[in-house]
């Protein structure tokens, strides 16, 4: 029996069903920027090593360049495009903006979706790579400078616009546990998601301009930028979050 | 790539029946190695078996204490799992030592295991490699080897295992369960790694047609202190030079129970049991600590450019058990 190598599926995308022929070999990045249209999500490494086409697929912050797209049929996918409610935009879309968290824009949607799902992370306690204490009993850790590094060490940023993402990221944790309705009972599987001093709400104030909106919006830097942007972004040592020396740590100018 | 089909599996029966009836069939888990090997040409599968919604997401208590871990577990819930942080830590800190957030929402604890070299010769379909190619030659012996291994290799292909959580479950005696359709099976972790000899190509001691269903970890008190620690070229998202997992019981100033096991040393995670033998009984001091590391490393054999593994390592041992030593005194 020939098997049959494309498959007629049908992707559920910020909430829209789309049904579509694809050949089996077609990830869903592809699927997304060139069947759906959908290019907020960008191609970097197209090899997982850079995070820029990070998605959320059933909440979980995924790269969208390791899965097949005929594999994501059935499951719940959230872009960059699907993140705002309306003209409102993400608490952390917000952020980036106020806080300058990024310069050219090309792995802003993935830095993004990638924080969105950190701070949901954190605040469901999971622990972190440089979480000190990572017995259930400690507690969750506070989302300091270190662990934001950490936890987004997945997303490379070539411009270097760490210091800032950062700070967006704080700001953003630290707006939505003040939204977040305090656990019931603190156990040991989810202690209080207490994050740390964002070195206040008064960052610098972006611009707001259409270039920041469409950065944060993902509709910035569409194609071109796919050679530039390549998998040398991902093998630079300097290039991760936390990779830095005192430099890094000084310029966050957060209290940790 | 090859083009290849793709079937989603629902029970265990059903992808055994699948993986037996075609030996260029690949399962598909999170697909965060498959897929980027198929990409590079490196992985030609004909059909796909997509594993993910098979019932083996869960990991159980097992009666008299232990942890079974479902194959299609992803990293990111084992290493957040309550029992793994409790019991055994240092398996939850080798898992979120390993990749990025995002792979590891996706990455599976059955292709975790099955996860192939980073070599660059074997990721490199131009270049020659053993492994990839039996008896093309190994480039690496002569090459780019900085990362390459220290123990347990052979001149056909010096490659390591890229796995940090394999360490951990090294070390604490884990046993690979498995299906295949004649039934099930499981082998030790010490035994699921074939050693290198002269045929690299051939990786694993699991049955052809064979499904990973999960991994039984047995009852160890002793990994409740337990520690890994990575070291690796950059701060996060890297893979290992050089790692290590670590659990140690003192009594009375003397070593009562020990776990060693290296990572990025060898072609599969290296348990120590030379420098496990050295320590039992005896004192738990830095001196008896750098002996153990020394009676394991005497058997390294190192390449122009990969010598320091062996100074790295042993600083691994010396520094972790004396930290656990020092929490243990407390």
């Amino acid at each position: 029996m020939a098997l049959s190598t494309s498959s007629v599926i049908t992707l559920n995308v910020n909430g829209e069903k789309h049904t579509l022929p694809v050949d089996h070999r077609t990830t869903l990045l592809d699927a997304l920027r060139e069947h759906l249209d959908l290019t907020g999500s960008k191609k970097g490494c197209d090899h997982g090593q850079c995070g820029a086409c990070t998605v959320l697929i059933d909440g979980r912050r995924s790269v969208a360049c390791l899965q097949l797209a005929v594999a994501a049929e059935g499951r719940v996918i959230t872009t960059i495009e699907g993140v705002a409610e309306g003209e409102r935009l993400h608490p952390v879309q917000q952020a980036f903006l106020d806080l300058d968290g990024y310069q050219c824009g090309y792995c802003t949607p993935g830095q993004i979706c990638s924080a969105i799902a950190v701070i949901e992370e954190h605040a469901a306690g999971w622990p972190s790579a440089v979480t000190a204490d990572i017995r259930p009993e400690a507690g969750v850790p506070a989302l300091t400078a270190d662990e934001i590094r950490e936890r987004m060490s997945g997303n490379l940023c070539r411009c270097g616009a760490y210091v800032s993402i950062v700070q967006a990221v704080a700001r953003a944790a630290e707006e939505e546990a003040g939204a977040r309705p305090a656990p019931a009972a603190p156990g040991p599987e989810g202690g209080p998601s207490g994050s740390a001093g964002a070195g206040g709400g008064d960052g610098v104030a972006g611009t707001g301009g259409a270039e920041d909106t469409a950065a944060v919006n993902g509709a910035g830097s569409t194609a071109s930028a796919g050679g530039a942007h390549g998998a040398g972004a991902a093998h630079g040592a300097g290039g991760t979050h936390g990779a830095g020396g005192a430099d890094d740590t000084e310029g966050v100018g957060m209290a940790v | 790539m090859r083009e290849f089909g793709y079937q989603r599996v629902f029970d265990v029966s059903g992808a055994v029946a699948l993986l037996g009836s075609d030996p260029e069939a690949r399962c598909l888990g999170g697909g965060t190695n498959l897929v980027d090997l198929m990409k590079g040409g490196v992985e030609r599968p004909s059909q796909l078996i997509d594993v993910r919604e098979l019932p083996l997401d869960r990991i159980d208590a097992r009666g008299g204490g232990g942890l079974r871990i479902g194959a299609t577990v992803t990293n990111s819930e084992l290493a957040a799992h309550p029992e793994v942080r409790r019991h055994y830590p240092a398996l939850a800190q080798a898992v979120l030592a390993g990749a990025s957030g995002q792979l590891r929402n996706m990455a599976t604890v059955g292709g975790n295991l099955l996860q192939r070299t980073r070599c660059g010769y074997f990721t490199d379909t131009s270049k020659p490699c053993n492994k990839r190619d039996p008896g093309s030659g190994c480039p690496a012996v002569e090459g780019e080897h900085h990362n390459h291994a220290i123990l347990g290799a052979s001149a056909h292909c010096v490659a390591v295992h890229p796995s940090d959580m394999g360490v951990a479950l090294s070390a604490f005696d884990a046993v690979v369960e498995y299906e295949t359709a004649d039934g099930p099976g499981e082998v030790p972790l010490a035994e699921f790694y074939l050693p290198v000899g002269e045929t690299p190509h051939l990786e694993t001691a699991l049955p052809s047609g064979a499904l990973i269903t999960g991994i039984a970890l047995p009852p160890a008190p002793v990994a409740a202190r337990s520690r890994y620690r990575k070291v690796r070229e950059r701060a996060s998202y890297a893979f290992a030079i050089g790692s290590i997992a670590a659990a140690l019981d003192v009594r009375d100033g003397m070593v009562s129970d020990v776990r060693l096991a290296f990572g990025a040393v060898a072609s599969r995670p290296w348990r120590a049991r030379e420098a496990e033998r050295a320590l039992i009984g005896g004192p738990a001091s830095a001196d008896a600590f750098a002996a153990a590391a020394d009676a394991e490393l005497s058997a390294a054999e190192t390449l122009p450019h990969n010598g320091y593994k062996v100074t790295l390592m042993r600083n691994l041992v010396v520094a972790v058990l004396a930290e656990l030593a020092e929490e243990g005194a407390r």
